[in-house]
C-alpha cells in the first residue's frame, strides 16, 4: 500500500514557528500549545467522548466505563495502528473533526506534539505521575512541565528461545551478546537449516530498541534545537554486531511479521526471538503449533555487570486539542490506565503489559501467559527486566528515521552489504527532514 | 483456415494467467486453514476449518464485519447508481447539445482523468470538513458520485449510440428534451450505462484510501478498510490472519456475483448498433 506519510507530511505543519516553540515548550521552555481549549467553559451535562485505539478488546474495557459513568460514555473506534493513525490524527486535528482521546505509540508523541495535535492535560493529570516509572512518564512528558498523555502500555524488551530445541542442540541460554554470537554460530554447524535469530530489516522499532539498550541517544534538545545522533558509537556496535552475524550467515535476514517467517517459527527453523514483553499473544497467533515450547530469558547484555534492556513498542492514551470536553477525557485516560479495575481488564482482554508499576506486579500477572504455562515467574522476571528499561528521547520526524531505517537497511540485506553506510543514511534523511520542516538543528 | 498456435505467445499467455490467478487460489486455499494450520501446513494442501472460520468472521466483534459489508454495499450501489446517472446526463448533454463553453467542459473533464483520484483525497477531505461532513456516510459517497472517466464513457458512447436524426425526427414530433431522453436516449446508452455502473461499483468497493481518510467512525467503515484494522494491529498483537483472509474471499464475492449477472449487457454492447439495419 501507498503510504500515507508520504502524501501528508507531518513535519511540514503550517506554523513552523508554533511547532518549534510547542516541542521546545515540551521539552523545558514554557507552555505555549495545548491550554487553549480547556478550562472553566466545559460542558457540565451528559456527554460523549470519541476515543481511537487499535488495542484488541480495548471495546471491552470502555464499556466497564461506559457501565459506571453513563452520563460521560466514550465511543471506541477501532483504526489500524502505527503510522498511518498518526497521519489520520493529524489530518483531522487540521479540519477539526478529530477525536477527543486517541491510543498514541510513545514514539509519536513529539510529532504531534510538536503539531498541535494533542491537548497538555498536565492541570488534570500530574497527580498519577507516582503510578509510572519515571523513564516512562519521562517520554509522556518531553521533559518538561507538560502532560501529553497517560501511559497505557510499555514493551520491554527480552529474549525468547525454544526450550525443546535448545536442548537438543545441547546450547546454553546467552547472557551477552558474544555468547548470543557464538550460540547462533554452533546451532549452524549443529544445524545448517536453524537460526537462533533474524535481523529484521522492516522493523525499526526493534532495532530502536536494541539501540536503546546499548546506550544509543538518537535524539537530543537543547533549548529549541534539535541535535540528531542516530550513527552514534552505541547504535554503531549494535549495527556493525548484526551487519557481522548477518555476512556470515549466523543469523537469518529474514524480516519479521512476514509469512515466511510465521512459518519459520511454526516449523523450529527459528529458534529463538529477540522480542519483547508481549510477545506471548504473537506467538499465539503466529506460531500456534509450538505452544508450550518456549521461554523467556532477559536480553544478552553488552555489559553483564550492569544489565540493560530498550523499548519495543509501547503506547499511551493522548487528549486531543481539538476536543471540547479535555477534562473529561483526562479523566478517562487517567482511569483506564491507572485504576486497577480497568488495568486488570486491559492486561486480561487486550493484554497488554501495563505502563503501571502497580499493576505490572499486580494479581491479573500473576499467571504465566497462556502460551507459557510452564514459565510460572514469567511476569516477575518480566517485571525485573522492565525495571532496567532504558531512557529515551523521541523526535518530531521519528517517522521520517523509520521509513529511512526500512529503505536504507533493507537495501543493504538485500545486496548484501555492510549496515553501517545504512546508519549513516538515515542520520543523513532523519537530520535533513528536521531542518526542512524549519527546526533548528545543531 | 485455423493459425497455429505460436509457442512463445501461448507461454506468455499460460504465464499471465499463473500470475493472475494463482494469488486467487491461494486466498481460496488459505481460507479453508485454522490459523494453526496457516503457516504450519503446506501452502496449497487445503484446511479444514473454512466453516469454523466463517464462524469467527461473522462472530468477530459482534459481527462487525457484516456491518462492513453492508457499509460497501451501500457505498458502492448508491454512488454507481448515483455516478451512472449523471455521467449519462452529462455525457448526453455534451453529445447531444452544441452550447458555448462545451468544449472547455469537456476538457476540463478530460483533464479531470488523468488526475488520480490518489492525489484528490486529501483536498477532498479538507473540503469535506469544511462543510461539516466529515467522517459521515455523505463523506464517502459523495466524492464517488463524480466520475470524469464515467462521463467520457458516457459522451463517447451517447454520441456513437444516439444518432441526431432520431433525436431530430423525436423533436419534429413534438416530443420535449425530456421526453428524448428518457425514452429514447436512455435506452440505446443502457449498455454503456452499465459499464459506467460496473466499474464504478468496483472502483468504490474496492477504494481504500478516501474511507480511509474520511471515515473515524469504524461504524461506517466499508470492508476494505474493516480487513485493513484486522490486518494491522501492530506488532505488538498478532494480526488476525485467518479472518482477514476468509474475509477477503468473502468480500470478493459480490464482485463476482454482478460482474457474472451483468456481464450479458456488456456483451450486448459490442454486438448491436444504435439503429439496426
Amino acid at each position: 500500500m501507498l503510504s500515507l506519510a508520504t502524501l501528508i507530511r507531518p513535519e511540514i505543519p503550517m506554523r513552523f514557528d508554533i511547532a518549534r516553540k510547542a516541542v521546545a515548550a515540551g521539552l523545558g521552555l514554557a507552555l505555549l500549545v495545548g491550554c487553549g481549549s480547556s478550562g472553566g467553559q466545559e460542558p457540565e451535562g451528559p456527554t460523549e467522548l470519541s476515543f481511537w485505539a487499535w488495542a484488541p478488546n480495548i471495546e471491552k474495557v470502555v464499556d466497564r466505563w461506559n457501565a459506571a459513568h453513563p452520563d460521560r460514555k466514550v465511543v471506541m473506534s477501532k483504526q489500524a495502528q502505527g503510522d498511518d493513525l498518526v497521519t489520520k490524527l493529524l489530518t483531522s486535528a487540521k479540519a477539526g473533526s478529530g477525536p477527543d482521546l486517541a491510543q498514541v505509540e510513545f514514539q509519536a508523541l513529539p510529532t504531534l506534539v510538536s503539531n498541535d495535535v494533542l491537548a497538555d492535560i498536565a492541570a488534570h493529570a500530574s497527580s498519577v505521575k507516582g503510578e509510572f516509572p519515571d523513564g516512562v512518564w519521562q517520554q509522556v512528558t518531553l521533559g518538561g512541565d507538560g502532560v501529553y498523555a497517560i501511559p497505557q502500555d510499555s514493551g520491554p524488551m527480552m529474549f525468547y528461545y525454544r526450550t525443546d530445541l535448545f536442548e537438543q542442540y545441547g546450547l546454553t541460554v546467552p547472557k551477552t551478546w558474544d555468547e548470543y554470537a557464538r550460540t547462533a554460530r554452533t546451532l549452524r554447524t549443529k544445524a545448517p537449516d536453524k537460526f537462533l535469530g533474524t535481523f529484521s530489516s522492516n522493523d525499526p522499532g526493534w532495532f530502536a530498541g536494541l539501540a536503546q539498550q546499548a546506550g544509543g541517544s538518537w535524539w537530543s534538545v537543547d533549548g529549541d534545537t534539535w541535535k540528531v545522533s542516530i550513527d552514534d558509537a552505541a547504535t554503531k556496535k549494535v549495527a556493525s554486531y548484526w551487519s557481522g552475524l548477518v555476512a556470515e550467515g549466523a543469523v537469518d535476514k529474514t524480516p519479521m511479521y512476514t509469512p515466511e517467517w510465521n512459518k519459520a517459527l511454526n516449523d523450529g527453523t527459528q529458534i529463538g526471538w529477540v522480542s519483547a514483553v508481549w510477545a506471548p499473544g504473537v506467538l499465539a497467533g503466529n506460531a500456534q503449533s509450538t505452544v508450550g515450547k518456549w521461554a523467556m530469558a532477559p536480553l544478552p547484555q553488552w555489559d553483564a555487570a550492569s544489565p540493560r534492556t530498550g523499548n519495543w513498542g509501547g503506547s499511551t492514551t493522548a487528549v486531543t486539542a481539538g476536543s471540547k470536553k479535555q477534562k473529561a477525557a483526562a479523566e478517562f485516560a487517567i482511569w483506564l490506565n491507572t485504576d486497577p479495575e480497568a488495568v486488570a481488564a486491559l492486561v486480561t482482554d487486550s493484554g497488554v503489559y501495563p505502563a503501571a508499576t502497580k499493576a505490572q506486579t499486580g494479581s491479573a500477572l500473576a499467571k504465566p501467559p497462556a502460551f507459557f504455562p510452564a514459565q510460572t515467574d514469567f511476569y516477575a522476571t518480566a517485571q525485573r527486566v522492565a525495571s532496567t528499561a532504558a531512557g529515551f528521547t523521541w523526535g518530531p520526524n521519528v517517522n521520517v528515521a523509520y521509513t529511512a531505517y526500512k529503505n536504507a537497511f533493507g537495501a543493504a540485506i538485500t545486496g548484501g552489504t555492510d549496515l553501517a553506510p545504512a546508519l549513516a543514511e538515515m542520520q543523513r534523511a532523519t537530520i535533513d527532514d528536521l531542518r526542512a520542516s524549519g527546526f533548528k538543528v545543531g | 483456415m485455423r493459425r497455429a498456435l505460436g509457442t512463445l505467445p501461448t507461454l506468455v499467455l499460460l504465464l499471465g494467467a499463473a500470475y493472475c490467478l494463482l494469488p486467487v487460489a491461494w486466498v481460496l486455499v488459505a481460507a479453508t486453514k485454522s490459523s494453526g494450520e496457516l503457516f504450519a501446513t503446506s501452502t496449497f494442501s487445503p484446511g479444514t476449518s473454512i466453516l469454523a472460520n466463517l464462524d469467527d468472521l461473522s462472530s468477530y466483534r459482534d459481527g462487525a464485519f457484516w456491518r462492513w459489508m453492508a457499509n460497501s454495499a451501500l457505498y458502492a450501489g448508491v454512488g454507481a447508481l448515483l455516478s451512472a446517472a449523471l455521467s449519462g446526463l452529462t455525457g448526453y448533454a455534451l453529445a447531444k447539445f452544441a452550447f458555448r463553453g462545451r468544449d472547455l467542459v469537456f476538457n476540463a473533464l478530460i483533464a479531470g482523468v488523468l488526475v488520480p483520484s490518489v492525489v484528490l483525497a486529501i483536498p477532498q477531505y479538507l473540503l469535506i470538513s469544511e462543510v461539516g461532513l466529515a467522517d459521515t456516510y455523505l463523506s464517502v459517497l459523495v466524492p464517488s458520485v463524480l466520475s470524469p472517466y464515467g462521463i467520457y464513457l458516457a459522451r463517447i458512447y451517447a454520441a456513437a449510440a444516439v444518432p441526431e436524426d432520431v433525436v431530430e425526427a423525436a423533436r419534429t414530433d413534438g416530443a420535449g428534451e425530456g421526453r428524448i431522453l428518457w425514452s429514447i436516449a436512455v435506452p440505446m446508452m443502457a449498455p454503456g450505462l452499465v459499464t459506467v455502473f460496473l466499474f464504478q461499483f468496483v472502483a468504490i468497493w474496492n477504494n481504500f484510501l478516501l474511507p480511509f481518510i474520511m471515515l473515524g467512525d469504524d461504524r461506517k467503515f466499508p470492508v476494505t478498510l474493516g480487513l485493513y484494522t484486522m490486518l494491522n494491529q501492530g506488532n505488538t498483537t498478532p494480526a488476525l490472519y485467518t479472518l482477514a483472509i476468509v474475509g477477503s474471499l468473502v468480500s470478493v464475492l459480490p464482485l463476482i456475483a454482478l460482474f457474472l449477472t451483468l456481464q450479458r449487457y456488456w456483451r450486448v454492447d459490442l454486438l448491436s448498433g444504435a439503429v439496426k439495419a
